[in-house]
């Protein structure tokens, strides 16, 4: 008897959380997925009375859907790319090096994230407008990257710290030059870390909405720019839910990927070091 | 106590040498030459500046003053990558995204190396570390020993004109510890590696070294062998530092040093000095026999091959005597000791000549 109500007490906080993963996040995601797929859903009915992929069909028949899935696409790997090349390095520069004014650096980017982003774009806006990047695709790529700097300074900076310097040493001692040793021993060291922060820069550029629009409207339209003015024009629950579908898509793509490569590392990497 | 001795033969040359952090001054003035083949092992209390002067020679740090030279170069300039030099590091710093072979065939393929000269060398260096078949493991999946072989032959596959090791066994347990040296010094001897050791563990530097360099609060205490280290200590501190050791404090008076009833002449001034004796350099006599000193025995321990006696002389005075297997003793024991052998220091710390005790 007290065993099987040890038991319980036991699994009650697992049951728990996962009636709350499936009450906060399955059960909207469902939502959205059924509405995808719905042609009919009235009220009292739990499940749609009619299915179909009309919805899907006049999505996938627009031709500002698929520009705008390239524009994104496209988007999305120049600011990781350029993020790399650009915050990887000072971030192991962060990390390793004692210079003045070292803290107060990484805390103004923190500084960027926190300050409210309308604002910000704002008036990177106005700066852009004089400079005729507004409305470009280059502008859009910049206000992107600036979005994409905390996490990718803040991150890799934790992630290069953990490398242990006897590391890099050893390869420095058998031959090998400080890019040679960077590339060769400290990325892969921090692997994981640093792949889950393209990641998140991959994602995060692909969805973001304020900046792309404020930058990139009219000429360029993201997904998430282009779901907006599609929801704006006409109200049908359906597209949103077949763009949230298709949107949803290499995030997932990208998140099995990280998986993939997350996994490999722990178990190729077991504890040495 | 620095060492003179400098040819064009040796290998290694630090001359000279002065690191400082700041303010504080890790190594102060060490000068060092090392032949080809030797091993030398740089031993003192943690903090003396060991690992410091290894990193200068390897590249990592740079001296604040002073010449390292290789083979007669000066490589003062030279980033480590450039430098003739190996390194074993403490807790073995494999890379753990590569496997064994990998690890090793990293270096040669810097080298530029065809690829089949590069698997060649692995299959050879692995063989010699007794690492057959291992190739594919990655670093997380050997033991603690097999690591540090592994960074051994990382290190000895490159063929370097200096293999450094800073504590390569530290984290190591006794056992294991014991064995890898062994294998290092038949490895060392075999390939004729120039090579500089670092520990703070006496016994590993007593049974590996050629020549031991003492180091103490950034400078060099001493150099020398192993057996004139352990048997001739020129400082005090090493006396204390190395093997077991009765310090004895007493004073000159009239040209000559007290022990118990036993008379020393010296050749110091008047003032307090140190006598050194080795426990094993005690020997049994009769209570009452000319230049003996006599006590009662508090503790007994037994170290197997022999027995290690804690002898109580006097209320401020206990010495440690190394009693042979043959000879019954028991707790509360009467007994008298007479020096065979001993050491003394003056108030600089630097030993001073002695005689032998002379009359009781
Ligand atoms: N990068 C550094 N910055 C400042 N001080 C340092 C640095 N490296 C070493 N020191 C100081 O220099 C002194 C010598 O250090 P070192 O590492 O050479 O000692 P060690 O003899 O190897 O000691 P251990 O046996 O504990 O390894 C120490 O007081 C240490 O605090
Ligand atoms: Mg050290």
């Amino acid at each position: 008897m007290s065993a099987i109500l040890r038991k319980m007490v036991h699994e009650l906080p697992g049951a728990l959380i996962t009636l709350l993963l499936v009450g906060f996040i399955v059960l909207p995601i469902a939502g959205v997925f059924l509405w995808a797929f719905a042609e009919v859903w009235r009220y009292p009915s739990i499940l749609p009375t009619q299915w179909g992929f009309r919805f899907w069909g006049m999505m996938l028949g627009r031709a500002d859907v698929w520009e705008a899935f390239r524009t994104s696409l496209l988007l999305s790997v120049i600011v990781t790319g350029l993020s790399a090349i650009i915050c990887l390095p000072a971030a192991y520069a962060f990390a390793r090096l004692e210079f003045p004014g070292k803290s107060l650096l990484l805390l103004s980017f923190l500084t960027i994230q926190a300050f409210p982003k309308f604002g910000l774009y704002i008036a990177i806006a106005t700066i852009f407008f004089s400079l005729g990047l507004v409305g470009t695709f280059t502008g859009v790529v910049v206000v992107q990257l600036v979005n994409t700097l905390l996490l990718m300074i803040w991150i890799p900076v934790g992630a290069f710290q953990n490398v242990d310097i006897r590391l890099e040493e050893a390869a420095r001692d058998v031959g090998a030059g400080p890019i040679r040793t960077f590339v060769s021993v400290t990325l892969p060291q921090a692997g994981p870390a640093i792949a889950a922060a393209l990641l998140l820069t991959f994602v995060g550029t692909f969805y973001e909405t304020e900046g792309a629009f404020l930058i990139g409207a009219p000429n360029i339209r993201t997904m998430p720019v282009l779901m907006i003015s599609l929801i704006n024009n006409q109200i049908v629950v359906q597209y949103g839910a077949v763009l949230s579908v298709l949107l949803w898509v290499p995030s997932f793509i990208a998140l099995l990927f990280a998986r993939k490569i997350l996994n490999a590392r722990t178990i190729a990497g077991g504890v040495g070091a | 106590m620095r060492d003179q001795t400098r040819s064009t033969l040796d290998k290694l040359s630090i001359d000279h040498i002065v690191k400082r952090f700041g303010p504080s001054v890790a190594v102060d003035d060490v000068s060092l030459s090392i032949p080809t083949g030797e091993l030398v092992c740089l031993l003192g209390p943690s903090g003396c500046g060991k690992s410091t002067v290894l990193r200068m020679v390897a590249g990592f740090e740079m001296p604040s003053a002073g010449r390292i030279a290789i083979d007669g170069e000066d490589v003062g300039t030279l980033p480590p990558n450039r430098r003739p030099t190996g390194m074993v590091f403490q807790g073995h710093a494999l890379w753990s995204h590569m496997t064994v072979a990998q690890n090793i065939a990293f270096g040669l393929k810097l080298r530029h190396l065809p690829r089949a000269t590069v698997n060649q060398k692995v299959a050879e260096v692995l063989e010699l570390v007794g690492l057959k078949g291992f190739e594919h493991r990655h670093p997380g999946q050997l033991s603690g020993g097999q690591q540090q072989r592994v960074a051994i032959a990382r290190c000895v596959v490159l063929e370097p004109k200096i293999l450094l090791m800073d504590e390569p066994f530290s984290a190591l347990d006794a056992h294991l510890r014991v064995r890898l040296r062994e294998e290092v010094r038949t490895i060392q001897r075999r390939l004729g590696l120039t090579t500089v050791f670092v520990t703070h563990d006496q016994e590993e530097a007593l049974t590996l070294a050629d020549r031991i360099v003492v180091m103490n609060a950034g400078r060099i205490e001493q150099i020398g062998t192993p057996d004139s280290i352990y048997g001739r200590p020129g400082t005090r501190f090493v006396a204390g530092f190395i093997g077991t050791m009765n310090m004895i404090e007493t004073r000159v008076q009239g040209g000559a040093a007290r022990l118990g009833p036993i008379a020393i002449a010296v050749d110091a001034p008047e003032g307090p000095v140190t006598l050194a004796v080795r426990p094993e350099d005690f020997s049994l006599v009769e209570v009452g026999s000319a230049g003996s000193v006599a006590g009662v025995v508090e503790r007994i321990i037994d170290l197997g091959a022999f027995r290690m006696a804690d002898i109580r002389i006097d209320a401020g005075l206990v010495l440690k005597a190394q009693i042979g297997k043959g000879r019954r003793i028991a707790v509360g024991d009467t007994l008298a000791l007479r020096p065979e052998h001993l050491i003394l220091f003056g108030a600089d710390g630097t030993a001073r000549p002695a005689a032998i005790p002379i009359a009781a």
